[in-house]
C-alpha cells in the first residue's frame, strides 16, 4: 500500500513537472479547455438566472377580462355569472379597481407614480383560468369573451411565460448539445496532448519497459496529466465565467434598474461549480485514457 | 538458471535467427556469447527478457518458460534480470544518480535505502563522483558503466550484456568486463554477447559460438 502510495506520489509530481516544463503549451491548452468549458457554463448561468424570473411567473393559461368603465354593479355580475357558466372556464375570480390600484401600489416603483395621479384610472376586471390550454383554444375563448356585453378588453396574460419557457427549453437543448461537442473537443485536446507526450517519451517508457516498469506504471503519470490539464482547464473556465458576468451585470443592472428590479445574473451554485472542474478532469482523464491505451501499447522495447 | 531447448526465432519473412538451439546456463557461471555479426547473438539474449518471443522451442529462466508468459508478467521477469545494451539506454535528460534509481521507482524500496542502492551500485562501477552530472557528459566506458549500475541496482541473479564493449577501445572494455566478472565473483550469472575473441581469450570463461543460428561450439 506504501509503495502504491508513493507510486502515486511520484506520477503526480510527474505530472505536474511536466506542465511546468511546458508552461506555455499547458497554459494554452488548458486557456483553450477553459473558454471551450466557459459557454456552456455561462450559458447554464444564463438559463439558472432566467429560470429563477420564470418560475415567479405563472405558466398556467389565464385570461384577464376588463370591463367597460360604465360597467359596474348589475352588469358586473351578470358577466360574472356568465363567465362562471361558460363550460371552458374553470374558475373565475373578480378584481375590483380599488383592489388591483392596491397591487399596483404594492409593485416596486410604482407607488410614487400612482400616488401622483388624481383618479383611479383602472377598470374592474375578472381573472379567468380556462379549462383549456390549447393556444387556438385559448384564442377562441378570448374571442369570444371580447363579444360580451361590458367587456372592454381581454388579454391571455401566460402566453409571454410559456414563451418564455418554451425558449428557456429550446436554450437549454442547445447548450446540452453545445456541452456534448465540446466536451468531445476537450478530450480530443488531451487526447493529442498526451500523444505528444508520449511521443517525446518514447524513449524513456521503451527503456522503463525494459526494466521492468508495468504498464500501469507508465500510463499513470499520463493519466495525472490529463486529468490535471482538464482541471485547470475547468478552473479558467469558471475564471472566464466569473470575470464575463461581472462585466455583464453592469449593463444588466442599468437595465434591471430601469424596470424596478434588482436582477443580476448569477454566477453558477458552488456545487454546479465544483461539478464543472471535475466534469473537465475527468474528461481529461478520458482523453488521457484513450491516448495511453491507444499508443503505449505501440512502444515496446527492441 | 537459464536453459533454451530447440529454441528457433523467425522473424516476420521467414528470416530464421535461431536454428534450434540448446544450452543450459547454471546458476553463478560466466558465459560468453561469441560468433560473427548476425549470428544469432543479440537475438539469443533478447528472447530471455522476452523482448522477443521464440518460435518454438523453450526457454526456461528459474524454471518459468519465458515463452508463454503473458504480457502482464514480463515486468516482474525483467526485474529480475540485469540487461545491459551495446547503445545504453540512457536518459540523457537525468542525472547519472536519477539513471540508476529509475529501476527503483517501481519497485519496494523507497527514501533512504533506495539512495544508499544507488550510490553502493555507482559506487561498484566507479562513477559515485559523477551522480550529480548528466550522461552527454561521461565518456563512452563510463556511460557503459552507468547502464552497468542501472542493471545491478536491483540486485538481480543473472546480468545479461548485449555487445557492452563493441563501442570502446581495449583498456575501457577490458575494465567493463572486469566489472561483470567481479559481479559473478559474489554469484551473479552472467551472459555476454561479444564478437570481440581478443577480448574473450582474456577471460578464461565458458563461450556459446554461434553461427547462422546455430551454436557450433
Amino acid at each position: 500500500m506504501r509503495t502504491w502510495l508513493r507510486q502515486h506520489r511520484q506520477a503526480i509530481a510527474a505530472a505536474f513537472g511536466k506542465l511546468a516544463a511546458q508552461k506555455s503549451a499547458a497554459l494554452l491548452n488548458a486557456l483553450v479547455i477553459g473558454i471551450a468549458l466557459s459557454l456552456p457554463a455561462g450559458g447554464y448561468a444564463l438559463l439558472s438566472s432566467l429560470r429563477d424570473v420564470t418560475q415567479g411567473a405563472s405558466l398556467e393559461p389565464q385570461l384577464s377580462v376588463f370591463l367597460r368603465a360604465e360597467a359596474r354593479g348589475p352588469e358586473a355580475e351578470a358577466l360574472g355569472a356568465r363567465l362562471k357558466g361558460d363550460a371552458r372556464v374553470n374558475s373565475v375570480r373578480f378584481v375590483s379597481r380599488e383592489q388591483a390600484l392596491k397591487e399596483l401600489q404594492a409593485t416596486e416603483g410604482l407607488a410614487e407614480v400612482v400616488a401622483a395621479l388624481s383618479r383611479n384610472p383602472l377598470p374592474d376586471a375578472f381573472v379567468v383560468r380556462p379549462k383549456v390550454a390549447d393556444a387556438v383554444d385559448l384564442d377562441a375563448l378570448a374571442g369570444d369573451l371580447r363579444a360580451l356585453p361590458g367587456v372592454a378588453h381581454v388579454q391571455v396574460d401566460s402566453a409571454w411565460a410559456r414563451r418564455l419557457a418554451a425558449l428557456a427549453g429550446t436554450a437549454r437543448l442547445a447548450i446540452a448539445l453545445l456541452a456534448t461537442l465540446l466536451a468531445f473537443g476537450l478530450v480530443a485536446i488531451t487526447f493529442n496532448t498526451i500523444r505528444l507526450q508520449i511521443l517525446t517519451q518514447r524513449a524513456e517508457i521503451e527503456i522503463s519497459k525494459l526494466i521492468g516498469a508495468t504498464d500501469a506504471f507508465i500510463r499513470r503519470p499520463f493519466f495525472y496529466l490529463g486529468a490535471l490539464q482538464g482541471l485547470a482547464g475547468g478552473a479558467l473556465a469558471l475564471a472566464i465565467l466569473g470575470g464575463s458576468l461581472a462585466a455583464l451585470n453592469v449593463g444588466v443592472a442599468e437595465l434591471a434598474a430601469s424596470y424596478g428590479s434588482a436582477f443580476r445574473l448569477a454566477f453558477l451554485a458552488p456545487g454546479d461549480a465544483l461539478a464543472v472542474v471535475l466534469f473537465s478532469g475527468a474528461l481529461g482523464w478520458f482523453g488521457a485514457y484513450l491516448s495511453v491505451s491507444k499508443y503505449l501499447l505501440e512502444i515496446e522495447p527492441k | 538458471m537459464i536453459s533454451f531447448s530447440g529454441v528457433v526465432k523467425r522473424y516476420p519473412g521467414g528470416q530464421e535467427a535461431l536454428k534450434g538451439v540448446s544450452f543450459a546456463i547454471a546458476a553463478g557461471e560466466f558465459a560468453f556469447v561469441a560468433g560473427h555479426s548476425g549470428a544469432g547473438k543479440s537475438t539469443l539474449l533478447k528472447l530471455i527478457p522476452a523482448i522477443e518471443r521464440p518460435s518454438g522451442g523453450a526457454i526456461l529462466v528459474n524454471g518459468q518458460n519465458v515463452g508463454n508468459l503473458k504480457r502482464s508478467a514480463l515486468p516482474y521477469l525483467r526485474r529480475n534480470l540485469g540487461l545491459v545494451f551495446q547503445d545504453q539506454k540512457l536518459l540523457y535528460d537525468r542525472s547519472v544518480y536519477d539513471n540508476v534509481m529509475l529501476p527503483l521507482a517501481f519497485g519496494e524500496l523507497a527514501g533512504r535505502e533506495a539512495a544508499r542502492r544507488v550510490r553502493a551500485a555507482l559506487e561498484k562501477v566507479g562513477l559515485l563522483a559523477r551522480e550529480k552530472a548528466n550522461p552527454v557528459q561521461l565518456s563512452g566506458g563510463e556511460q557503459q558503466r552507468l547502464a552497468i549500475a542501472r542493471a545491478v541496482v536491483n540486485r538481480p541473479a543473472v546480468l545479461i550484456a548485449d555487445e557492452p564493449t563493441a563501442n570502446l577501445d581495449a583498456e575501457s572494455a577490458a575494465a567493463i568486463l572486469e566489472i561483470f566478472a567481479a559481479f559473478n565473483q559474489v554469484g551473479v550469472t552472467v551472459l555476454v554477447a561479444t564478437h570481440d575473441e581478443a577480448l574473450i581469450g582474456r577471460f578464461a570463461k565458458r563461450v556459446l559460438r554461434l553461427a547462422r543460428g546455430s551454436i557450433v561450439e
